[in-house]
């Protein structure tokens, strides 16, 4: 791992150990259907960092304040083979906060149309998303959004018959609309900076993540670290919401 | 309940009288819990915090202890009994998210420097719920550190706003979250004027979005001066006593 001192003093200069400018993303590299008894999967690679999502369509019980739609889980794990800071065990409050602002923009966006995965009375489908972080070099957040996203894309409906799923055999697609992202910027020196990879990740205090839908409408926001002038998040907005068409066309 | 059934807004009032940009009633108890270095109560309407500060304190066992500046511990918890359908007591995902939140809206808050190799325990029981609970236990903690006596760049003002039909309200209830179309929690600095807390979800537009944030800064000054207004008139009482 490469000293904070460099690639902080590098930034500060205003440039980056990889050679890419602030707002430039590194390679994105999006496989679909890679894991054969998912009923759906892709995995990114951004730079270093490759994460892999699967689907998985199980039969469930609706929830109660819902009785006619079909439910969503996320769920992610940090693996140790991922990187020397992750720990095997329970997933901690950052693997929890990243699948719940997965959750948040797939289920804020409406991108899955739930209401049509009704089976019977008390029963529908359910779609569990699950995010498997294989190697962490930074940006976890889009990396495992765009995953997530390209899975559920590519996601099949398997057919019902006498109280079970019949798996190999498919009623059609998940019914989905939208490409939500997320668009997560780094702020250092008053210069914004997207795309961080995990060196650059130690070094800057402050984040802020944006989840756009296609048509520019704000879904999710939060601010998962440090502190933001109220004037900026104008700024940072109209930043997002450039930059998430930009990684949207990858999907 | 089907949500085509729910009225959030009748002729221009909301589902509980208010205005748009009405606040509910804001109470605040400080120091009800002696043995802490700080704590308070506060609530917006029926939703109510308690927070305590222990603290700072030397922290063990010593190896998490970060030489140069305080370690935050935060947990934000709601009691089984202050839901609609019990809470199952104890840890969730949504509260581990939460406390995350708020632990990192409060460490840009505190001058952590000042603090070497201590911690600074900030516990919020939400005892009633109805909307803003993570904001109403984010005002409770920070006139708790206050009162321990934690140094701050500022108060932390905390206001929740959302979207019901077609309309930017401020301070969300039960219903109004539950229904509504979009919230947000903003936990705002006024001396450094930073954003320490934000958190959205939903759906809005870019100009809507703006909007709302104006209303929030506009509309934290109210809880602001309820703050320094309980905090100045519990010293008083306490200088006499």
């Amino acid at each position: 791992m490469i000293d904070e001192r460099i690639v902080l003093q590098l930034l500060k200069e205003g440039k980056r150990l990889d050679n890419r400018s602030f707002l430039e993303y590194r390679k994105i590299e999006i496989e679909k259907d890679i894991i054969p008894k998912a009923e759906g999967s892709a995995s990114v690679k951004l730079g270093n960092t490759l994460v892999i999502a699967g689907v998985k369509v199980e039969l469930a019980q609706p929830f109660p304040d819902t009785p006619n739609e079909g439910i969503l889980v996320v769920n992610a794990e940090f693996p140790p083979i991922a990187h020397p800071t992750f720990e095997p065990g329970p997933p901690n409050e950052y693997a929890i906060e990243l699948a719940r602002l997965v959750d948040r923009i797939i289920r804020e966006s409406k991108m899955i149309e739930l209401d049509k995965l009704f089976i019977e009375d008390g029963k529908v489908y359910g779609i569990f998303v699950d995010i498997h972080i294989i190697s962490n070099d930074g940006n976890l957040l889009d990396a495992s959004t765009l995953a997530s996203i390209a899975a559920l894309h590519s996601t099949k409906i398997p057919k019902y018959e006498n109280n079970s799923l019949i798996r190999n055999e498919f009623i059609g697609n998940l019914p989905v609309r939208y490409k939500p992202t997320y668009v997560t910027i780094g702020k250092i020196n008053d210069s914004y900076i997207l795309d961080l990879t995990y060196d650059e990740e130690q070094v800057i205090n402050d984040l802020i993540a944006f989840g756009i839908r296609d048509d520019e409408k704000i879904v999710a926001v939060q601010k998962l670290r440090g502190k933001f002038k109220f004037n900026e998040i104008e700024k940072l907005l109209d930043l997002a919401i450039d930059k998430s068409k930009e990684i949207r066309k990858y999907l | 309940m089907k949500k085509e059934n729910i009225k959030l807004l009748e002729n221009g009032k909301r589902s509980d009288g208010r205005n748009l940009d009405e606040i509910r009633n804001i109470n605040i108890e400080l120091g009800i819990i002696p043995i802490a270095n700080g704590s308070a109560k506060f609530s917006f309407g029926n939703t109510v915090a308690i927070a305590a500060v222990y603290g700072a304190r030397s922290l063990q066992p010593k190896f998490l202890q970060e030489d140069e500046k305080a370690v935050v511990r935060v947990r934000y918890n709601m009691a089984p009994f202050s839901t609609d359908t019990r809470k199952n007591p104890g840890i969730d995902r949504r509260s581990i998210e939460l406390s995350k939140v708020l632990r990192d809206a409060i460490e840009n808050s505190i001058f952590l420097e000042e603090y070497p190799r201590a911690v600074i325990d900030c516990y919020a029981e939400v005892i009633s719920s109805d909307g803003s609970t993570r904001i109403t236990s984010l005002n409770a903690i920070s006139l708790a550190l206050a009162l321990a006596g934690i140094s701050m760049k500022d108060l932390i003002v905390g206001l929740t706003a959302g979207k019901i039909e077609d309309k930017i309200v401020v301070d969300l209830n039960q219903l109004e979250d539950n229904y509504g179309s979009a919230d947000i929690s903003f936990g705002y600095l006024f001396a450094t004027d930073e954003i320490v807390l934000l958190q959205m979800d939903g759906e809005l537009k870019k100009e809507e979005f703006l909007y709302a944030l104006s209303l929030l800064k506009e509309k934290a000054k109210v809880v602001y001066e309820k703050q320094k207004e309980a905090l100045r008139n519990y010293l008083e009482k306490e200088k006499y006593d």
